[in-house]
């Protein structure tokens, strides 16, 4: 090999070298434009679900693009803008009525194609956690929180952490895997002041 | 009472029988109770009774054009239904389309046999009220790839693409919950209430298991299910609006997920709780 050519060579090496992950990349951003446009094409209103709801917000896209894997940079941008948007009581009070908590927490109902508008939203909290030590039934996607009070004190900040994550869990972790309850209007505030209660009550069953 | 509901009561009969008779194990989990259920019963899934319905469908003529789907290539050529479901979805030169088991289905259908397109996708699924005609014909074409190795191949440009489309479907978050399909199916070992879930992203094993498990007969219904309904009501309990029935969306999505399971046999159709 001469000079001449182990210069082509070396051109011609680093322009691969160059030119692979660009087009790599650019055959992956067709494939997401091509997933967007599918997916609002194939997807139809069917009851009070619209086919808008395929349409994300700059979170979910995120989130989807980076498979939940976001560059720090922009997690921490996002997650300051969720949490920026906390509407906090009015009264500045976190704690509901426990019972009424419990009852939310066991349903898993609403929001679906099946549910009407006015139909009562649950809060779907046992389909992950585990809460009460008498319900078996819990699932496993999020962590336990039996005895989530009594392990991290009953005050007025534990009160205030724990409204904020289940007002919009996405502040704390932006890509995190539960619903952001307050911020997409799924609960009302009284409705998130009675899991607060849940978990924090001293007489709650999740702190017996 | 229809055999249907007959045998449907049988089932859950057996079903409290057999869960009574654990009950006071308490090492035993729920999955490991089906587990032993669907040995107690493996010699008679009702689904066979879909199975031998969707055959007979498959081999009565029938539509405007009365005529059977006998001559409908599934891709092995035309009536070869032994082996078909396994190397599905796949690419289609007539229709220049990748599709899926009750995509093929619906083409032939409407081809062969001149039934018009929105009178099959208008109502696809069984209920229990009606049954449905290409949920039946499904069963039984998967039925036949019964003891298959998977085999999907995603060598054709069009099935890897999308295969690639349909892994970022199964990404997709959007909706009031934010939830995709990896919200549930994307980590190995937990369960939403006490139903395992999947990890079709990340264990080969749980995608081949279950992907391999469909249509299944399932037992809180009645009804012996398609993969499409499966999807279906998926995307139901993430809160997005309804996927068309045999759409780009639902073939690409099932794509990713048959691939995702090449190697296994194919075991369905299978039965649920």
């Amino acid at each position: 090999m001469n000079t001449k050519s182990m210069i082509g060579f070396a051109v011609s090496l680093s322009l691969a070298m160059v030119a692979v992950p660009s087009q790599a990349g650019d055959a992956s951003k067709d494939l997401d434009a091509k997933t967007a446009m599918i997916v609002k094409r194939d997807f139809r209103d069917k009851g009070i679900a619209k086919a808008t709801r395929v349409n994300q917000d700059e979170l979910q896209a995120a989130c989807s693009k980076y498979v939940d894997k976001l560059p720090k940079k922009l997690k921490a941008k996002l997650e300051a803008k969720e949490a920026a948007a906390i509407k906090w009581p009015a009264d500045g009070k976190f704690m509901g009525d426990w019972k009424a908590g419990e009852k939310l927490a066991q349903s898993g109902k609403g929001m679906t194609w099946k549910d009407k508008a006015e139909d009562p939203r649950g809060g779907n909290c046992y389909n992950c956690h585990q809460l009460s030590g008498t319900e078996i039934a819990y699932g496993t996607i999020g962590p336990s929180l039996l005895h989530f009070g009594k392990e991290r004190g009953y005050g007025e900040d534990i009160q205030r952490y724990a409204y904020a994550r289940i007002y919009n869990a996405k502040a704390g972790n932006a890509c995190a895997n539960m619903p952001r309850f307050g911020h997409m209007g799924i609960l009302t505030e009284d409705q998130m002041k009675d899991l607060v209660a849940l978990l924090l009550d001293p007489e709650s069953p999740v702190n017996k | 009472m229809n055999t249907n509901q007959i045998c449907r009561a049988v089932m859950v009969l057996a079903l409290s029988t057999s869960l009574t008779a654990v009950a006071e194990e308490k090492a035993v989990t729920d999955s490991e109770r089906i587990e032993q259920y669907r040995e107690m019963i493996s010699d008679g899934n009702p689904a066979e009774f879909d199975e031998m319905r969707g055959e007979e469908l498959w081999k009565t003529p029938g539509g405007p054009k009365n005529a059977s789907l006998e001559k409908c290539d599934l891709g092995k050529g035309k009536g070869v239904v032994k082996g078909a479901y396994a190397e599905m979805p796949r690419y289609f030169k007539d229709t220049k389309m990748v599709q899926d088991l009750e995509s093929r289905l619906l083409t032939c259908m409407t081809i062969l046999q001149g039934i018009p397109e929105e009178q099959i996708t208008a109502k696809p699924f069984a209920s229990d009220k009606k049954e449905s005609d290409i949920s039946s014909l499904a069963t039984y074409v998967a039925g036949q790839s019964k003891g298959m190795k998977m085999k999907v191949s995603t060598k054709h440009p069009k099935v890897k693409e999308a295969y690639e489309i349909g892994k970022r479907i199964f990404n997709y978050r959007a909706g009031p919950y934010d939830f995709a399909c990896s919200t549930c199916h994307a980590t190995s070992g937990v369960r939403i209430r006490m139903q395992d879930l999947p990890n079709m992203r990340g264990s080969k094993k749980d995608a081949q298991t279950a992907y391999t498990s469909w249509p299944a007969y399932r037992v809180s219904q009645g009804l012996t299910r398609s993969f499409q309904w499966r999807l279906n009501d998926c995307f139901r309990q993430q809160r997005f609006p309804e996927p068309k029935f045999a759409s780009e969306a639902t073939i690409a999505l099932t794509t990713y997920l048959a691939a995702s399971a090449n190697g296994a046999k194919y075991a369905g159709p299978g039965l649920k709780r």
